[in-house]
């Protein structure tokens, strides 16, 4: 009992890092329509750029934590400056063909500049674990855990109550009809583009700092796209509730029937799931299937 | 207690407009005014240019040439969002509400662009601007809510009303932006009749009571004729005829155009 209950744990606590991975892929199919495919890279790169600050550069690691933030929020308004907002319009084929280019480009760039070693950047949480009992949780699980629910708590919050938030459900819903109410579109769609990149970061720094960097990192966001396409695409609540359930099910795989149970277990999951429910758990039924 | 939720009407003016896709002309040389506070109904045949014009107004489309005047300002450069800060608001023909949304938190993103308050401005302007500005804001709400009548249905999300009831919602949402120049696109477009005549009292009633000036775009010609003070004819692009109802009725190419030759003797 003992041994299910910490497994379930450590399994919750790692999908909610997922889900903060996942947000930043809802963020942007939610405010633009674009189904963004560098989503894994972009939380690489800020990864190896909060890595590039605190090591190369010797900053304190919370100077380099929002130092990267500051790039990776530079670097989402550019990419929606010169890419995004002239394909608008394009199908979204295109679209998205751009965004696979744009993983490859980052990928390819933090390869040329870092190699493909693994490196271990510092840690901006306690390292203490929690012990109860006879169950132990190590202490960066928990504070991955605590900061990814504080962030996705103020989303929701940001979301449903605050007037920039509300105007940003608007656009993604109608952009047309949300301009009409004197809603700035191009302000809400870059918007959405650099809070994307900003949650894909911190996940980044998060699960770097604990697991260790290389490009690997990217390949993450693989597992992501499965709780995405599990929660339904354009859904936040589906997004999280779809991670954390298949970072238990990996969880439970990994600890009963051994590690590499966890490559295949959760897509069984999923592919389950969608045979039942072909727009995911919470997603909008008219949504287009990619 | 606000006397009006609207400031006083507008005039709004289409100066000479020239638009077109490719080498169509969607619109030729297009002038006419809506009178402030009046009501102005815009009629032609299907593809006259009627939804261009308006979507030039609303920002949409930029004209190759000509200008759009809302009062003193020329408001032909102004991106979409920045017209509704002007007094400009707009319905759509095909109902345009944000679907998972109930008809209040619909009517309340109405109000969203008269709100300056963020967190930093609150900070700036001081917490007693803001509390103003979100108490004129709840009293325009309750004012529309009441005024059209939707009461019963404020918590209701708006995908489950029956349609004439969501065109309702949307005008309550457009007079929620506090509008001095109003666009309905076919109002009472799809609607039964009693659906027709109470959208065309409300209509009447908003011109009445509250001074704004209307624009609409209107297929149904015993409404228009009802309720409008000035009609302006658009045929392939072109304004052809303009004037009181009773003068369009009578208009030669008017009656040709529109209505049809053989109709000339029955008009």
């Amino acid at each position: 009992m003992n041994e299910f209950i910490e497994y379930s744990l450590l399994g919750l606590f790692s999908g909610g890092v997922t889900a903060l991975v996942a947000l930043s892929f809802v963020l942007i199919y939610k405010g633009t329509g674009v189904v963004n495919f560098a989503v894994g890279e972009f939380m690489m790169l800020g990864a190896y750029l909060y890595y590039a600050g605190a090591v190369s550069f010797g900053l304190p690691p919370w100077a380099a934590f929002v130092v990267s933030l500051l790039l990776t929020g530079i670097l989402a308004i550019l990419v929606e400056r010169a890419v995004l907002r002239p394909l608008s319009g394009q199908p979204a084929v295109a679209v998205m063909m751009a965004t696979i280019g744009m993983a490859s480009i980052i990928h390819g760039g933090v390869e040329a500049i870092w190699g493909g070693d693994t490196y271990s950047p510092p840690t901006l949480l306690p390292r203490t674990p929690l012990t109860m009992g006879e169950i132990l949780i190590p202490g960066t699980v928990l504070g991955n855990f605590a900061v990814a629910a504080l962030l996705i708590g103020a989303f929701l919050a940001f979301f449903r109550y605050s007037k920039t938030g509300i105007a940003l459900r608007a656009t993604a819903s109608d952009p047309v009809t949300a301009a009409t109410l004197g809603i700035n579109i191009d302000f809400s769609q870059r918007l959405t583009w650099v809070l994307s990149g900003l949650v894909g970061t911190v996940a980044g720094v998060l699960i770097a700092s604990s697991a260790g960097l290389s490009p690997l990192l990217a390949a993450a966001a693989l597992g992501v796209f499965a709780a995405i396409i599990l929660g339904g695409l354009d859904s936040i609540l589906g997004a999280i509730v779809a991670s954390m359930l298949l970072g238990w099910v990996e969880a439970l795989g990994a600890g009963y029937l051994g590690g590499k149970s966890r490559d295949i277990l959760p897509f069984v999951v999923v592919l389950v799931i969608l045979v039942v429910r072909p727009y995911g758990m919470f997603g909008t039924r008219s949504i287009e299937r990619l | 207690m606000l006397s009006t939720p609207a400031a006083a009407g507008l005039a709004l003016a289409v100066d000479a407009v020239d638009l077109s896709f490719g080498g169509i002309h969607a619109l030729r040389g297009v002038s006419f005014a809506a009178a402030p506070g009046r009501i102005t109904a815009i009629i032609g045949p299907n593809g006259a240019g009627k939804t261009s014009v308006f979507n030039t107004i609303s920002g949409f489309y930029r004209p190759a040439a000509g200008r759009v005047r809302l009062g003193a300002d020329d408001i032909t450069d102004l991106p979409v969002h920045a017209r509704a800060g002007r007094g400009l608001a707009r319905t759509f023909q095909n109902i345009a509400l944000f679907h998972g949304l109930t008809v209040l938190e619909n009517i309340k993103l109405g109000g969203h662009h008269t709100m300056r308050s963020g967190v930093l401005s609150a900070l700036v302007y001081g917490r007693g601007v803001r509390d103003e500005e979100l108490a004129l804001r709840e009293e325009v709400e309750r004012r529309v809510i009441d005024f059209l009548e939707i009461e019963h249905i404020r918590h209701l999300p708006v995908d489950v009303l029956p349609y004439g009831l969501q065109k309702r919602v949307e005008l309550a949402r457009a007079l929620a932006m506090r509008p001095r120049v109003l666009l309905l696109d076919e109002p009472v477009a799809g609607m039964n009749r009693e659906e027709t005549e109470d959208m065309a009292r409300f209509i009447l009633d908003v011109q009445e009571e509250w001074g704004v000036t209307v624009l609409l775009v209107e297929h149904d010609m015993g409404m228009v004729m009802d309720i409008s003070s000035h009609v302006v004819v658009l045929n392939f692009g072109e304004v052809i005829a303009s004037g009181t109802p009773a003068e369009v009725r009578r208009h030669p190419q008017v009656v040709e155009a529109y209505l049809g030759a053989e109709s000339a003797v029955a008009a």
